[in-house]
């Protein structure tokens, strides 16, 4: 979206002072990263891609993004994302088209397309995303890089512009699963400005590969899913078979209902929450003749199609009349797919399914029917829904289309470390 | 099937300013999506709890006292008011 050469230089230059100085570097000393545009930066002009904010500039850094800084990391900027990160390819920003870097005329998913692509171009070592459905892990997988949605509360959601808070987590992106690992290393842990922020009591890998069970969701592999996709995930669940892992078919029976249960959850949030950009504090703001002239002409002008609709239809989810029979139904329905999860971690270490039903689109092809845009999602959002980790990675040498596949692993809740344990051996295959 | 006064309605309460055209489009899409969701209609969540957060919190409490800003802050957040007097956001009048 925007390059920030003076802030890199400024920082680059005192590492070279520490450097020179014969210091003890930092974790990240001199590690150029992007950010997401929708995690705030010390006097970044963050937009979340929308007219709304288009000259706002933020006074404090995010808590992931203070860390980064500690550790001596070098912002080169901030990337590209659908507006408020709402949607699945990048289209929906108010600003600038994002292409995949492996092929220009494809998408490079969304909705922190600008981070995996900027990442799988070689402009920066690695990225903060966010994910509330997918949106750390699709794009990931658009561009072959490896991306992870941490548990629910694993790192601070403080400075990340809200979208839908019980689902919503800042998660790293990187080339490979190691420096994922190390990049997350720095922004997790527990922090006093997110009361939803917690720190897991075993924050370490606990088993000896090959010695664990995989379940393969016989959900995530019907009607719907390209078969070459298909393919390519169990042949590596194959590969791991061979190499003495237990590889088992299971069900997560409510899978069917999480799109709609999810388009449900999340507007509704997003409805509450994007109620602060109503042209009083910040932003832009438009005058009228009284206070709800200012509120609707500010908010119908400044944000787009996508979060337009969105915001109605949450705001249609809570209205009195259709509360039960909506919101607090997808809520309860939300139990189910969340217990679908513990049942099958009773019975296996991890789940390994795909990330998406198929490769990345044309630029264009999806984004006038809102509907067919949302199903990107069908094998992501189960995820945020339950609060479970998972990660998404390049299967190893394949290829659909002529793209990189992207292969999720899902984990229970904390096991981040056991995740990347597994991601490094199957990088290895 | 939701009706194009019903679209209206549901804009005000959100405060959204929508033109026809996007009123029409609107209404045509969200019926589009409600009707994909009354998929949900199908599932049994008789004696079932609603999850409203994925991971189990506790309550967090802090004293209620005045914290310390950083003065650079304050003015960065002053300089973005769309309008102030002195150091003061000013807003137009909630009631007339």
């Amino acid at each position: 979206m925007q390059a920030s050469p003076q802030l890199a230089l400024r920082q680059a230059k005192e590492i070279d002072k520490a450097i020179a100085g014969g210091k003890k570097l930092a974790l990240l000393a001199g590690i150029p990263a992007a950010i997401k545009d929708a995690i705030l930066v010390k006097d970044f002009n963050n937009t979340a891609a929308s007219l709304i904010l288009e000259n706002f500039h933020s006074a404090q850094d995010a808590t992931a993004v203070a860390k980064l800084r500690e550790e001596g990391a070098v912002f080169l900027g901030r990337t590209n994302l659908d507006e408020f990160a709402m949607g699945s390819s990048t289209e929906h920003s108010a600003y600038k088209i994002t292409r995949n870097p492996l092929d220009v005329e494809r998408v490079p998913g969304g909705t922190s397309g600008g981070s995996a692509a900027a990442i799988a171009a070689g402009e920066c070592v690695f990225a903060l995303g966010s994910d509330t459905g997918g949106s750390i892990r699709q794009p990931a997988a658009f561009c072959g890089v490896v991306g992870l949605k941490p548990t629910y509360g694993r790192v601070s959601r403080y400075g990340l512009i809200a979208h839908a808070s019980s689902l919503e987590q800042i998660g790293p992106m990187a080339k490979n699963v190691d420096d994922c690992e190390i990049v997350f290393d720095a922004i997790a842990g527990q922090d006093p400005k997110d009361s939803t922020s917690v720190d897991p009591e075993f924050p370490i890998s606990n088993f000896q590969f090959p010695n664990i069970k995989i379940g393969i969701p016989k959900e995530y592999f019907g009607r719907g899913l390209d078969k070459d996709i298909k393919k390519a995930v169990l042949e590596t669940a194959g590969k791991l078979e061979k190499q003495g892992v237990k590889i088992e078919e299971i069900s997560l029976p409510n899978a069917e209902y999480a799109l709609p249960c999810y388009y449900i959850i999340v507007p509704s949030e997003a409805s509450a929450n994007l109620a602060r950009f109503d042209g009083i504090r910040y932003g832009k703001s438009e005058k009228a003749e009284n206070l709800f002239g200012v509120y609707a002409k500010t908010r119908g002008r400044g944000l787009g199609e996508e979060v337009k609709r969105r915001i109605m239809l949450g705001t249609f989810a809570l209205s009195s009349g259709y509360y039960d029979a909506y919101y607090l139904k997808a809520q309860k329905a939300r139990t189910l797919i969340k217990r679908d999860f513990e049942t099958a971690f009773e019975k296996v270490d991890f789940l390994l399914t795909p990330v998406s039903p198929f490769q990345p689109f044309k630029i264009g092809e999806k984004i006038n029917d809102p509907l067919k845009m949302y199903l990107s999602d069908v094998y992501t959002i189960s995820i945020n829904l339950a609060g479970v980790p998972a990660l998404s990675m390049p299967i190893p040498k394949a290829k659909v289309e002529n793209m990189p596949v992207g292969l999720q692993i899902i984990g229970p809740h904390f096991s981040e470390k056991n995740i990347f344990h597994l991601a490094k051996a199957i990088e290895q295959l | 099937m939701i009706s194009k006064e019903e679209v209206k309605h549901i804009a005000d309460l959100a405060r959204l300013e929508l033109t026809g055209e996007e009123t029409d489009k609107m209404q045509k899409d969200l019926a589009n999506i409600l009707g994909y969701i009354e998929k949900l209609g199908e599932l049994n969540v008789e004696n079932v709890e609603p999850t409203f957060r994925p991971v189990a919190a506790q309550n967090v409490w802090r004293e209620d006292e005045q914290q310390k800003q950083n003065p650079q802050v304050i003015e960065t957040m002053l300089s973005q008011m769309p309008a102030k007097e002195g150091n003061m956001l000013k807003v137009r009048e909630i009631f007339e």
